[in-house]
């Protein structure tokens, strides 16, 4: 039990600086032919292995062509990428053993079956030679592929064509499709998205274990914020460049703050003693002060006005989300 | 009381079930994740095409109404077209009309279904199934070499149809040594038409536009290449065109085969077997080569 526990502790707290980034990208920039203006502008950040780093920002801002450049789908305009070592403009065929992705669009083929899916997908990595049916190939794919039924519970349907799943099913088994030549880093570009709420919550539930097996590294793209809030590592970009980055407590200390809310019968009592006591407040339909933490016990204790209403607003990284765009918006109006 | 006691008994079970999965789940994770060493491929590459070929032909193997389509329409021509022209021209040509379409007919059916087979491409990235071939660690040309390699084991089986059709019901004239020598010839054909698909393949950017165009692609050729009706006799613009045509020169590499050693060859065959070989191997050889760097070019630098 107790290197489980350590063993966990590790995983969630990735070493820093001493170990060699698994994804180091420097001054990338693209820009797609006929374009005006740069799709992705200099962009720079480093992922550390392990960890869950997860890119955000508006449509359109450069989150998937930076996947598909680092995925090397794509040819960058300049810039350096390193991914688990190897150079992206030399190295390409080496970092396609090193990666494994689930593409924002579903990448299998809808009139094959599931088992026939994940076949072609071990042979084109070269993990097992081809065989034209399931029960010819070796039986330690076939032992994999059980154990995978079994885990999505799709035993039954493991050999209809896939296009009689569901969508959060097509996306769980391209997950594990995309895990089996055992990447360095695992893509993710908008995995959720056109997924109900229960879908997406048990296909988390199903990353964090994947996450907790192994070192595989996830680099994620999605719009829902809340999916963020474990993540290690939050880059912002709007309009092709990094508008912020950090860990989420970071971001959201740097952008917002904890707030207290307070309202009252007597809104002058309050106000009056509020001025008293030298705090700065707004009044507007409640009074807002940028007070938290211990200093919020502190001050009810001494306030003698009935209050109707005392509320704490920590920040959400949505909020600061919204902010930084919100001001990315105004900067480049102002331009 | 007692009714419900099985019944308390069964959620218990499913309480201490939920407790058990989160363990189970880790230990079938772990079975996916860390497998056996199994047997490895002999050589990756080859591996890759024949992956890539096997699943070009389990497509249309699922595909009922091509199976279908490919076994009506070669009966379809060589009656519905043939019959006809065989009773009203066949005394003037001085020979089989029937047999000599049924030449024509194998060929256009290895050309063109290679093709469409290649244009699947199309389809394959509407479906974004091609990220999954592209970000896979193979080589550009196992890609394409698979993909015409499939289809052009599909086109050989519907080919083995019109074939059989002709041997069975019109006394094909095809010696033992030319049924030797077909199945070079025939597969050279299918990669002919491949290799002109893949070079289409970059002027299309849906399945839709090359569904419109193909047909305006191969009918003229279809006429002017000889399939249904020789090309002898003919006014010198005309001559020219079917000269220009790629297609001629594979149909007649396969008479050239087919007619070998039988009494109708001189008045068949246009050209004699080593021209016909040189002007397919060259067209195809420049196609592959234009075709595979215009594709890789279009993927990857947008």
């Amino acid at each position: 039990m107790q290197t489980a526990v350590t063993d966990e502790h590790r995983l969630s707290q990735p070493e820093q600086s001493t170990v060699e980034p698994v994804i180091q990208v420097e001054n990338l920039v693209k820009c797609y032919k006929k374009a005006q203006r740069n799709a992705v502008d200099g962009v720079s950040f480093s992922v550390p292995a392990g960890s869950l780093f997860a890119l955000l920002g508006p449509n359109g801002a450069g989150k998937t062509t930076v996947i598909s450049i680092l995925t090397t789908t794509l040819s960058p305009t300049a810039g350096r990428v390193r991914i688990a070592g190897y150079d992206l403009e030399r190295e390409a065929a080496h970092i396609r053993r090193q990666i494994g992705i689930v593409f924002q669009k579903p990448s299998l083929d809808q009139n094959l079956t599931a088992e026939e899916n994940v076949r072609l997908h071990v042979a084109l990595y070269g993990l097992y030679p081809y065989r034209p049916a399931f029960r010819l190939m070796p039986a330690a794919y076939r032992q994999q592929v059980e154990a995978l039924a079994e885990l999505l519970d799709i035993s039954e349907s493991l050999f209809k064509p896939v296009k009689t799943f569901s969508g959060g099913m097509k996306r769980k088994l391209e997950i594990l499709r995309g895990l089996l030549h055992r990447p360095a880093v695992l893509f993710l570009d908008e995995p959720t998205t056109g997924l109900d709420p229960e879908s997406r919550h048990s296909l988390w539930d199903y990353l964090r274990r994947v996450r907790a097996t192994g070192q595989t590294t996830i680099f994620l793209t999605t719009h829902y914020l809340e999916e963020v809030e474990e993540a290690d590592a939050v880059c912002i970009m709007s309009r092709g460049k990094i508008a912020a980055s950090g860990t989420p407590e970071q971001l959201k200390a740097s952008l917002t703050q904890a707030r207290l809310l307070l309202d009252a019968p007597e809104r002058a009592r309050l106000r009056q003693e509020l001025q008293q006591l030298g705090v700065p407040f707004q009044e507007g339909t409640v009074f807002e002060l940028p007070v938290a933490g211990p200093q919020v016990q502190y001050l009810l204790k001494r306030l003698e006005t009935p209050l109707s209403l005392v509320q704490t607003h920590a920040p959400s990284l949505e909020e600061a989300y919204l902010h930084i765009i919100g001001r990315q918006t105004l900067d480049s109006e102002e331009e | 009381m007692a009714t419900l006691s099985p019944q308390s008994s069964s959620t218990q079970n499913v309480a201490s079930a939920s407790a058990t999965e989160a363990s189970q789940h880790e230990e079938l994770l772990r079975r996916i994740l860390e497998p056996q060493p199994g047997q490895r491929p002999l050589n990756r590459t080859w591996n890759a095409i024949v992956t890539i070929a096997a699943r070009e032909i389990m497509r249309y193997r699922r595909d009922k109404a091509f199976l279908l389509f490919s076994v009506i329409m070669p009966i379809l021509l060589v009656l519905g077209l043939e019959g006809p022209l065989q009773s009203n021209f066949g005394q003037a040509a001085g020979y089989s009309l029937v047999t000599f379409a049924i030449t024509g007919i194998l060929a256009m059916t290895l050309y063109e279904h290679t093709l469409q087979g290649i244009l699947s491409l199309l389809e394959d990235r509407a479906s974004d199934f091609t990220q999954e071939l592209l970000i896979a660690p193979v080589s550009r040309y196992a890609l394409i070499v698979g993909k015409i390699l499939g289809a052009s084991v599909v086109a050989l089986a519907q080919g083995l149809l019109v074939l059989l059709l002709g041997i069975f019901f019109f006394q094909f004239p095809v010696s033992p040594t030319g049924l030797l020598l077909l199945l070079p010839v025939a597969l050279l054909t299918c990669f002919s038409g491949g290799a002109l698909g893949l070079l289409l393949l970059s002027l299309f950017n849906s399945q839709r536009s090359a569904n419109q165009a193909i047909p305006l692609l191969l009918f003229p050729q279809f006429f002017l290449a000889g399939i249904f009706i020789p090309m002898r006799n003919l006014p010198w613009y005309l001559d020219l065109l079917s000269k220009i045509t790629p297609l001629r020169y594979s149909v007649d590499l396969l008479r050239n085969v087919v007619y070998s050693g039988q009494p109708e060859y001189a008045k068949v065959a246009l050209e004699g077997p080593l021209v016909n070989l040189v002007v397919v191997c060259a067209l195809t050889l420049l196609c592959l080569v234009a075709g595979t760097i215009l594709f890789v070019r279009s993927e990857r630098e947008r």
